[in-house]
């Protein structure tokens, strides 16, 4: 007989999408019976008081979790959400429910061995319900109390050699895509150096001195797996210079239906047989495409690398090898100045340990971020705030046309006073020799 | 219940101190297929929903079964997931960013008896724990934050809404019959955890209802001068307040500025905002991430509001079914959700999918919204 009734979240376990309604009930019974005869170190009937606590908010329409408090590890400013419950007396089990950002491994690759250590930590310190992952990538461990958060740490550091996230005004836990590991798109090495410059930042990482959260997110190439361009401060994308590389006799194996295209990604109804006329060469947005006889052509010049022609016959069509990256800057969720795009920084650059040309553009805009952002401003917010020049001055990136969608559309330019020959400083008494008043 | 030391002594936080020493390194967890042949990969095929193959330059192939899964997951799921991959994978498995996993295989012999054994599970309730598919032109898992189960500032559930949602569009996680990739996300709040911004669909959660103030605690809780800051249409201001016969120092809030995106609850915990009526979903559609055909695209607001109307939000699931099927119908192959209702014109898209047009969705916030009222006579009848 469960804890609480769950008339509302019952509903919720019929439909065929894994339910973690049912989830949670069947880890509310594991622990219940306790097979295993762990010590728990929280109380054993934390997930009923969370599903409890659940039903309430579905029957009242409203959260019933306390603002944050300032918990954590010594030591560190981040990694530990303090949260607590409005109804403590209702639901014992959770009234101390703190989070847990755990650090992931590059591109969520795992062995199970270290999973299984996890789950073993979780169920005796924790509530053993987590999220695999947060929306910035970490592993989630929901709901501790405050005695056990240093107990966890020292096991995961100890036991497991395994750090916390980041959580805070600090550098958020950087988050990469599959890159290389695993696809033929890949432009750089995302998880070499993802992990590179989270192990450069660990400092920044917990330790917060920044004006807000900042984030790094890595896309191997412009498909951007990760939506680096629409989520992170600094967003790495995978690009090339030189040419895309055809193998004529694998377009001429699409033409023919002998390969499926776009991977057989459409495979689910009858869109008619393959048109690489109507499909590849008319979709290019730069026009640069053609057949000439039975040889596919590119003026790779004109092409901007949207990778719609690679993504529908990857056999033909493969990345160049002149190969790096894009970093663009400032993009964030609406909250507060309404939802920015990351912009384009840095067009090219190598993408090669130990990563120094990039690291230079890192620490200038931190220099910059710290020194004139507002306590909760974002950099996207602070690149609209003192202008998109600022940002290249404090960078030292030299300004040219990849940097706008369009020149300005109007003539308000705050010129410097060594632009202008011979300075603002004027003699009114000359002037008026000539211009009487 | 008696307390285990770990062997961290409160009295000495610093001997014997761990930290600072990052995640995992991504290379100790590379199944070996992936290790030999990283950077190697010469290209991939979806061979059925769920299913992918990579082919390396050496021949080898990595074959990978992609199941859906609730990012709310508990430990008991998890060690069943790690007796999945014992038992097929040798112990490897990744997640991807949309809360997906990923079991990898070496040969092709070996997939499907694993599909098999992934369909085979369901839980007690008769979900699927498992269900494969989510690849190509399907309509795959949903990014979301943490809504009511864990989150002081939502507007809305995660989980529950997530749940609601895949139910309805279960046959299209299963099949690829999209005209492209088709990107649903939830935020539970305008903070957007989940950054549901620039998702062909989103599901957001949204207060309506300004601040109730808490006058006899906010000072004492509260940096009054931060609680003003926070406010971006700046509707709040310093207030001597009478309560209870006392004089105390609070704040004011000009109601019809506030845009209720409870910034001003994040600095003060003495400004909550949520409530029953006032809370609810807005949907917006039409963004993208990817830079393919047409540059990155924020989502656009098409549907207000739609109360919280637990616990399986019909409306939201009608309304998203029904966008979701004339745009099945009608793009072009390629062709993302925003492309097409760009190509066929915002009016047109309203009157297709039956979506009244209100005055909540023309932008009046900022610089923004004179970019978003028409400077032509382009339109259609």
């Amino acid at each position: 007989m469960a804890k609480h009734a769950t008339p509302l979240l019952d509903q919720l376990e019929s439909g065929p999408w894994p339910s973690f309604v049912s989830d949670m009930k069947q880890q509310a019974e594991v622990r219940a019976k306790n097979a295993e005869n762990i010590e728990f170190q929280i109380p054993q009937d934390v997930v009923e008081d969370l599903l409890g606590i659940l039903e309430l908010s579905f029957a009242d329409g409203t959260t019933h979790w306390k603002h944050g408090g300032i918990v954590g590890v010594f030591g560190y400013g981040g990694g530990v959400i303090g949260r607590y419950c409005d109804q403590p007396d209702n639901f014992p089990g959770v009234a101390h429910f703190h989070t847990m950002r755990v650090a992931q491994p590059g591109a969520k690759f795992y062995k199970t061995d270290y999973l299984r250590q996890l789950c073993d930590l979780w169920d005796f310190r924790g509530s053993g319900i987590t999220n695999m992952h947060g929306s910035t990538g970490d592993i989630i461990l929901l709901g501790t109390t405050t005695p056990q958060l240093e107990e966890i740490f020292y096991e995961l550091t100890h036991n497991m050699n395994q750090d916390l996230g980041g959580s805070g005004s600090n550098l958020r836990t950087p988050a990469d895509c599959i890159g290389m590991a695993r696809c033929e798109y890949a432009c750089y090495d995302t998880n070499a150096l993802c992990y590179h410059l989270t192990q450069e930042y660990q400092d920044e990482l917990h330790r917060p001195a920044f004006p807000y959260k900042f984030k790094f997110k890595f896309d191997g190439c412009p498909n951007g797996c990760v939506a680096s361009i629409a989520r992170a401060d600094m967003s790495f994308i995978g690009t090339w210079k030189d040419n895309i590389k055809i193998d004529q006799e694998a377009v001429q194996a699409y033409i023919g239906g002998e390969f499926a295209p776009n991977a057989n990604d459409h495979n689910g109804r009858d869109w008619g047989p393959f048109d690489i006329q109507k499909e590849v060469i008319d979709l290019c947005p730069t026009d640069c495409m053609w057949m000439e006889g039975n040889q596919l052509k590119i003026e790779d010049k004109e092409c901007t690398r949207c990778m719609h022609c690679i993504n529908v016959m990857p056999r033909a069509l493969k990345i160049g090898d002149d190969r790096g990256l894009s970093i663009l800057v400032g993009a964030k969720a609406p909250i507060l100045d309404g939802a920015q795009m990351g912009s384009l920084l840095v067009p090219f650059v190598k993408a090669e340990d130990p990563y120094d040309e990039i690291k230079e553009v890192i620490e200038a805009i931190w220099d910059w971020w710290m020194e004139e952002g507002k306590n909760r401003e974002r950099l996207g917010e602070l690149m609209k705030r003192q202008g998109f020049q600022k940002l290249l001055k404090v960078t030292g990136i030299e300004p040219t046309a990849h940097h706008v969608q369009e020149p300005r559309t109007n003539p308000y330019i705050f010129w410097n006073e060594d632009e202008v020959e011979g300075g603002w400083d004027r003699d009114i008494d000359e002037y008026r020799k000539h211009h009487q008043r | 219940m008696a307390f285990v030391s770990s062997g961290y002594d409160p009295d000495k936080p610093m001997e014997n101190r761990i930290s600072d020493i990052g995640p995992r390194k991504y290379d100790e967890f590379y199944p070996p297929v992936i290790a030999k042949n990283k950077g190697k990969w010469l290209y991939h095929e979806v061979l059925k929903p769920g299913v992918l193959v990579h082919v390396a330059e050496g021949g080898d192939e990595v074959y990978t079964v992609r199941c859906g899964g609730a990012r709310l997951m508990s430990t008991t799921h998890i060690r069943e997931i790690c007796d999945i991959a014992e038992k097929h994978c040798d112990g490897h498995l990744r997640f991807t960013t949309r809360n997906n996993i990923e079991f990898m295989v070496d040969s092709k012999d070996k997939v499907e008896p694993l599909v098999q054994d992934l369909e085979s599970r369901k839980f007690d309730g008769g979900s699927f724990k498992f269900p494969v598919g989510g690849t190509g032109t399907s309509i795959t898992n949903i990014v979301h934050t943490q809504g009511w189960i864990h989150c002081h500032t939502p507007a809305s559930d995660a989980s529950g809404t997530v749940k609601a949602t895949m139910d309805e569009v279960f046959e299209d996680f299963k099949q690829h019959r999209m005209p492209a990739k088709l990107r649903i996300s939830m935020a539970c709040c305008l903070n957007m955890c989940g950054a549901v911004h620039c998702s062909d669909i989103a599901i957001l959660g949204y207060h309506r209802k300004p601040p109730m103030l808490d006058h006899e605690y906010l000072d004492k809780m509260c940096e009054i001068p931060l609680a003003i800051a926070s406010c971006p249409t700046a509707a709040i201001r310093p207030a001597k307040v009478e309560w209870k016969g006392e004089k105390v120092n609070s704040v004011a809030v000009k109601n019809e500025r506030c845009m209720f995106c409870g910034n001003c609850y994040t600095m003060c915990p003495s400004m909550p905002l949520s409530d029953k009526e006032g809370d609810g979903i807005v949907l917006m559609v039409g963004g993208k991430v990817s830079n393919r055909i047409s540059a990155p695209m924020f989502s656009k607001v098409v549907v207000a509001f739609q109360p919280n109307d637990t616990p399986r939000w019909p409306e939201t699931t009608e309304a998203i079914k029904k966008i979701i099927e004339v745009y099945a119908a009608e793009a072009n192959k390629y062709e993302r959700l925003g492309e097409w209702a760009e190509r066929i014109g915002w009016e047109r898209f309203f009157e297709k999918c039956e979506l009244p047009f209100t005055h909540h969705l023309i932008d009046d916030f900022r610089d923004p919204a004179y970019y978003t009222w028409r400077q032509s006579t382009l339109f259609k009848f």
